[in-house]
């Protein structure tokens, strides 16, 4: 145990000497964090609209006059026939088309209720979301402050119609999607190289005839990133309160719980992918490309699943990620506890043992 | 301590060591030379446990390496070929590691470490990666011994290193060995031979001999001399091409070489003034283990 305790203060040394990897693996969730944050902002400025207003009475023009007031957007063109929407958004001049209904007024007042039409172009679909949004918010507004003036109660439906990206889904909640792109990345990375490096330098030949187990050098190694893991984790939900008030709906203790879950299933992957090479360079492309891609493309973090091809539906069932992000965001957005998300923690574990049984079997306790 | 018979093993259809069978006394010190890929590091690490033999049987005393490779790792104090300590831990924290992870502390066995280790006293707080060449060698050999063990491995020790600090190094390996510890040591200088109480001459993977490096120059079979003079890679050449040169090369400053059965040197002298060359002499000269092992080579 004193031996194990020794290997374990090496591997802390390794960590804490070697600074500059130590600044990026505790400054990637803090930068991703702001980076992710502030590109999918809400805040939106001068975006360039068209009108289309086929009615062309006193309300749309109020309508028109409030949409052009409010800071968010600029008027750059207006249509007259609803068949140039077509070729202004081919042209990328405008984000968004606002048509507006023949008999718009008339409607409003005899039937109570009238349409405007939202066409936005979601080929960059958290933008278009975002100016769509907006221009519902302002058009609501405007019907809040009729009602009132008038006695009324008229209703104005935004119809929202995304077109190059139908199925938008919210990105929103880009959160659990770092929590599990950091995890993956920093345990499954970082100790594959670190296993890997020894033996590159020599040292695992030293390491193999001291009487150590495999056993102990695998826990001894991993240890350590199990705790720089966790502080990661803790460091993103922080960042995630205080910086973009997004607090945690559910039990805080049941998502450590599940972050650790996943953190040994990353490392035990890591383990996995330092037995099956010598090359710190092959360790560290096949973390990246094997892991960080599929975490950030088949996980549902950005990209959602139900949008992709059958075959890539399979693809990310088999990926652990998936169910992580799944879990995450059921504790995180809507609060749910173990009941509902049994499943996904199951098929976590299941993941690490099969990996973890793999990652001990190919351990060699010789050179070769 | 060692008993090793009939050992084979191959790397990819190409023999790394084949038929090799010797034994190791305790408390000896044992030479290994050759030259570089004669199989030396593959067979110590076949002594070591790390690496299994195709066919033979190793034993160290009464453990095989194969099946009871966890018992023998106890006792082995092993020092691979490449620097093997880690570069960002200070001279102290590796000795401590290698202390800790054998279940000893530095202080326990220190008396057995204290000369080599004194010397490293001034750079404790330096990082191993930043040390001399001789300096990292005995900071391994250190760690290879800081948890006393029977039988040291070392493999190739002296590459790389200075005169002077091979030198210091074989001193402190025949210190080592008046306290009792047996050790097998590998090296490609043939000059390093006659520091060891017996030696292997290895080649291609097969033991060209074993015994003690006396008996094996007193068997050497046949007269060899020297030539000094100016150029000696005009008189080299000059004296291969002479029919009654058996055998001519080049050792440091000099040519060695020996004669077809039934002529004297004296004519090869003959032979070097007509062929224009002065300022040159040849004289009888004792064969080393080098001039053995090249006899050897060139004859088999």
């Amino acid at each position: 145990m004193k031996a194990f305790w020794g290997f374990v203060r090496k591997e802390i040394y390794h960590i804490l000497r070697d600074r500059r990897t130590l600044i990026v693996i505790l400054g990637i969730p803090i930068v991703e964090m702001l980076l992710f944050g502030f590109v999918l902002t809400n805040e939106i400025k001068k975006v360039n609209i068209a009108i289309c207003d086929l009615s062309n009475d006193e309300i749309t023009k109020q309508i028109i006059k409030k949409l052009e007031g409010s800071s968010y957007f600029r008027v750059t063109s207006y249509l007259t026939n609803i068949q140039n929407v077509e070729a202004i958004f081919k042209e990328g001049k405008v984000k968004e088309v606002v048509v507006f209904e023949p008999d718009f007024s008339r409607k409003l007042t005899k039937e109570n209720h009238a349409s405007i039409e939202l066409i936005s172009d979601a080929s960059d679909a958290n933008f278009s979301n975002l100016v769509v949004n907006y221009t519902s918010a302002i058009i609501s507004a405007y019907t809040k402050e009729l009602n009132n003036t008038l006695q009324g109660s008229y209703r104005i439906d935004p119809q929202i119609r995304m077109i190059y990206n139908p199925n938008l889904e919210g990105v929103y909640f880009f959160v659990p999607g770092i929590i599990g792109l950091i995890l993956m990345l920093i345990s499954a990375l970082m100790t594959s190289v670190s296993i890997v490096r020894e033996k590159e330098t020599g040292t695992m030949e030293a390491l193999l005839v001291s009487p150590l187990k495999p056993f102990h050098i695998i826990v001894g190694k991993v240890l350590p990133y199990v705790l720089l893991s966790l502080l990661n984790a803790t460091a993103i939900l922080l960042m995630s309160y205080f910086v973009f008030q997004l607090p945690v709906k559910g039990s805080l203790f049941l998502l450590m719980l599940e972050c650790l879950l996943y953190i040994l299933l990353a490392l035990s992957i890591g383990i996995l992918i330092s037995s099956s090479t010598n090359s710190q360079l092959i360790a560290m492309m096949v973390s990246l490309v094997g892991l960080m891609l599929p975490t950030i493309l088949l996980s549902g973090f950005i990209f959602p699943i139900e949008n992709m091809p059958r075959i890539l539906q399979w693809l990310c069932s088999i990926l652990p990620p998936k169910y992580f992000i799944i879990i995450i965001k059921g504790i995180m957005i809507k609060g749910v506890g173990l009941q509902y998300i049994w499943f996904e923690t199951l098929m976590l574990i299941l993941f690490t043992l099969l990996f973890l049984g793999l990652a001990i079997k190919k351990f060699k306790v010789r050179l070769v | 301590m060692y008993r090793v018979t009939n050992l084979f093993k191959k790397y990819n259809q190409v023999a790394a060591l084949s038929n090799i069978s010797f034994e190791v006394y305790p408390n000896e010190l044992l030479g290994f030379i050759g030259p570089d890929g004669s199989g030396k590091t593959t067979l110590f690490r076949i002594l070591a446990t790390l690496l299994l033999p195709d066919s033979g049987e190793v034993k160290f005393m009464n453990y095989d390496v194969v099946d009871d490779f966890q018992k023998i790792r106890r006792y082995l104090g092993y020092m691979p070929g490449r620097f093997s300590l880690y570069a960002d831990l200070t001279v102290e924290e590796n000795l401590n590691f290698f202390a800790t992870i054998y279940g000893t502390s530095v202080k326990e066995n220190y008396d057995l470490i204290a000369e080599i280790y004194s010397q490293l006293e001034p750079f404790r707080t330096r990082p191993a990666g930043k040390l001399s060449g001789g300096m990292k060698q005995k900071l391994a050999l250190c760690c290879a011994l800081i948890h006393r063990p029977t039988v040291l491995i070392l493999d190739e020790p002296t590459t790389g290193v200075d005169a002077v600090s091979r030198k210091e190094f074989w001193m402190l390996l025949r210190k080592l060995k008046q306290r009792g510890v047996t050790i097998l040591v590998s090296t490609p200088y043939m000059d390093e031979a006659s520091l060891c109480d017996r030696i292997v001459l290895m080649q291609k993977g097969k033991i060209m001999s074993t015994d003690v490096p006396e008996r094996l120059i007193a068997s050497y079979p046949v007269k060899l001399y020297a030539a000094f003079g100016d150029n000696t890679y005009v008189i080299k050449s000059a004296i291969s091409s002479l029919p009654e040169c058996q055998m001519a090369y080049l050792s440091g400053r000099k040519v060695h070489f020996t004669m077809k059965p039934s002529h004297h040197p004296r004519e090869i002298a003959e032979h070097l003034t007509k062929l224009g060359i002065e300022n040159f002499r040849i004289e009888p000269i004792a064969p080393t283990v080098e001039d053995y092992f090249i006899y050897r080579m060139i004859n088999e």
